[in-house]
């Protein structure tokens, strides 16, 4: 949790009326999801970043407000967890998972050579707002290694050439579509009000599954193996002679 | 031989399969009908005789902790599926969500009207911004299709149904830690007992299973408990997915009956990349002890991989060829542990931080053998000492990898620094003209 340990940036302690105006209905409606209010704390964390691009004094001061905590509450809750931004980042945030499997299959490439194109170290901006470079941890993709994350969509197979496309290409603002995602990105604070459980209408968009998701399945279908059939199971499998089937 | 099982992957290569109507297309939902004519008690019964174990690691069976709700407690009872999949290595959960959610909610039916819950929270990571959309669109067609809601299916029976989005920390994926992240706290692990089917959420009784084991309910009340034990071993009943990952030609995801071998699946999955050879894996994420080319023909069931030393946990074996430095392979997972650990207890706390310390300077060539003797030591006073399975975890594989590959710890302060180029590792290292860029 150490990247989190940052102070959080001094700024405005409230938001303007305008925004609490807004934003109190949407934090009813997350409140109202849950038996016990409390429970909403985490996806108004969301909702707060989805506002401002991070979590400032002024959106924990909402989410106190909105659920009768103290700021020392909220503050506690904001700073476990790594996905609430401490301070304003870049509408992309690209994050290289360099935990073992993917840093020996090339994510330690990946995350060296992407820092050295951008000049930036962990945690840090590009200067045009664009690009927050960061390292990740597993993030469940480990058949598509190495992987790169980009607003929490995958992209899989990464080498250092792709990666750095890919990043030069998010600040050019070209098209740029995760390999099993949405058919384009959204930018941080919209995904953000995704995670606080607003839906975009973007969940049929993108590949049901490919590649590595489907390497079992597509052999089975080539071979011929399937699930035993229920209505024509094997008296008893220990007297069948090796077989499942 | 073993033959790969397809069952909740069954539908994957169909372009609609995370619909309501794809999934019903291939017989999805029949499984709830027969469940709502059926007395709950009996649908708890069946899963216990169907023998299915938790997958989302420990391997407990789950109809036994459906039954352990107390029956004289008034409290409303909850249903928490963990969706929160991190264990490094760890990649089922995922790609069943994205291309059959349906099978994972209908699972959620089935198991809240089997333990008489009328509320269920699906606690899902917060990095995987798709599979949010997915299940949550998921979730609105079962509400529109009348699955969920009021009156299920016109049973009488009420569910009520939300997707919790997490916000990035591995701990969480601890049941208890899961239970206090969804009650809006920190997530850290609470003393048991009281086990969650007396005190879970809001100290209500509470279940709470993973992805895939609530999703292979519908097959068991569909097909019946025979169908189920026909697959897998006495004791380890049943199917699972076996996530190949790492330096194997063909990784991915295979759906087999437990107590398949690696020797098998390694010939479906074409061996290991060409020219090069197995060198180590995990046979059920980074918190299970390593396995070794000796351990080819252990069978992958609970029993056999306990009995040989490791555990099978998520199955996820993450393959490692002879170019892999180990050293430096645990000492990042133990970099993990170490961002991971929620500092609750100090054994963790403590010692992953140490521990990083003494791998970063084996790693440099810096060590010495004192240091292996350190890290022994600390692990010795980690295993056993944490509230939960992540202090456990941090010790598998510092004390597996030290048992199987000490000389190479002492190869690095012997020879001043790392004995591996570690481009070669990696999945451009063996193309002729490089592709990879800087390395």
């Amino acid at each position: 949790m150490s990247e989190n340990e940052i102070t959080p940036e001094s700024g405005p302690d409230r938001f303007p009326d305008e925004a609490v105006t807004r934003l109190e209905p949407d934090a009813k409606e997350i409140i109202a999801r849950y038996p016990r209010a409390r429970s909403a704390l985490l996806p108004l964390l969301h909702l707060v970043q989805a506002e401002e691009g991070h979590v400032s004094q002024a959106g924990m001061a909402f989410c106190a407000d909105q659920l009768d905590l103290t700021m020392a509450e909220v503050n506690a809750v904001a700073t476990f967890y790594t996905m609430y931004r401490r301070r304003p980042g870049g509408d992309y945030q690209v994050g290289v998972c360099t935990n073992t499997l993917c840093a020996v299959m090339g994510g330690d490439e990946i995350y060296s050579s992407l820092k050295e194109h951008l000049d930036l170290d962990n945690g840090e901006t590009t200067e045009d707002g664009k690009v927050t470079l960061e390292h990740v941890e597993c993030n469940a993709a480990c058949d598509f290694a190495p992987v790169v994350m980009v607003n929490w969509e995958f992209f899989d197979h990464q080498t250092p050439d792709t990666a750095r496309e890919l990043v030069d290409g998010l600040r050019l603002g070209e098209d740029v579509v995760p390999t099993r995602g949405a058919e384009s990105l959204c930018t941080w604070q919209e995904a953000s009000r995704v995670l606080a459980g607003f839906d975009d209408g973007r969940g049929g968009e993108g590949v049901q599954a490919k590649g590595p998701s489907l390497a079992g399945l597509k052999l089975a279908r080539e071979r011929g193996w399937t699930a035993p059939d229920p209505n024509d199971l094997p008296s008893r499998p220990s007297e069948e002679e090796g077989g499942q089937q | 031989m073993t033959t790969l099982t397809p069952i909740l992957s069954e539908n994957w290569d169909r372009t609609d399969s995370y619909t309501l109507d794809g999934y019903r297309e291939t017989g999805g939902y029949q499984a709830l009908r027969k469940a709502l004519d059926t007395d709950p008690d009996a649908i708890v019964d069946q899963v216990k005789q169907a023998g299915l174990r938790g997958r989302g690691g420990a391997g407990f069976p789950t109809g036994m902790k459906w039954g352990f709700l107390p029956d004289d407690n008034p409290k409303p009872r909850y249903l928490v599926v963990n969706a929160d999949e991190s264990e490094p290595g760890t990649c089922k959960d995922v790609p069943l969500m994205l291309a059959n959610p349906h099978v994972l909610l209908e699972g959620v039916a089935i198991a809240a009207y089997a333990i008489r819950s009328h509320q269920a929270f699906i606690y899902v990571r917060g990095e995987v911004l798709h599979v949010v959309r997915r299940l949550r669109q998921a979730v609105a067609e079962a509400y529109e299709a009348g699955i969920f809601g009021n009156d299920v299916l016109g049973s009488g029976f009420d569910l009520e149904v939300v997707v919790h989005a997490g916000a990035g920390a591995y701990i969480c994926g601890e049941e208890t830690a899961l239970l206090d992240s969804l009650e809006g706290y920190r997530g850290q692990p609470r003393l048991k007992p009281p086990f969650p089917a007396v005190a879970g959420l809001y100290a209500s009784p509470t279940v709470v299973n993973n992805v895939e084991s609530i999703a292979s309910v519908p097959g068991i009340v569909a097909n019946g408990t025979e169908w189920f034990t026909a697959m897998g071993t006495e004791k380890s009943a049943g199917f699972g997915f076996f996530s190949l990952s790492g330096h194997v030609a063909r990784p991915g995801q295979y759906e087999a009956p437990l107590g398949i071998t690696l020797r098998e699946l390694l010939d479906m999955a074409g061996g290991m990349r060409p020219g090069h050879e197995l060198k180590f894996w995990t046979p059920g994420g980074s918190s299970t002890p390593i396995f070794t080319d000796e351990h080819l023909d252990t069978p992958l069931d609970f029993e056999s991989v306990g009995q040989a030393g490791s555990m099978l946990g998520t199955r996820a074996l993450q393959l490692f060829d002879e170019t892999t430095c180990v050293v430096r392979a645990v000492g990042r997972w133990i970099a993990f542990y170490a961002h991971e650990s929620c500092g609750k207890c100090t054994p963790c706390r403590e010692g992953n931080y140490w521990m990083v310390q003494v791998l970063d300077r084996l790693e440099r060539g810096e060590g010495t053998e004192a240091d292996i003797d350190k890290l022994l030591d600390i692990c010795d006073n980690l295993l056993g000492r944490a509230f939960c399975a992540l202090g456990d975890g941090a010790a598998s594989p510092v004390m597996s990898s030290i048992k199987y590959f000490r000389q190479e710890y002492v190869d690095h302060y012997e020879q001043g620094g790392c004995p591996f180029d570690h481009s070669r590792s990696t999945l451009w290292g063996d193309r002729v003209t490089t592709t990879g860029g800087n390395q």
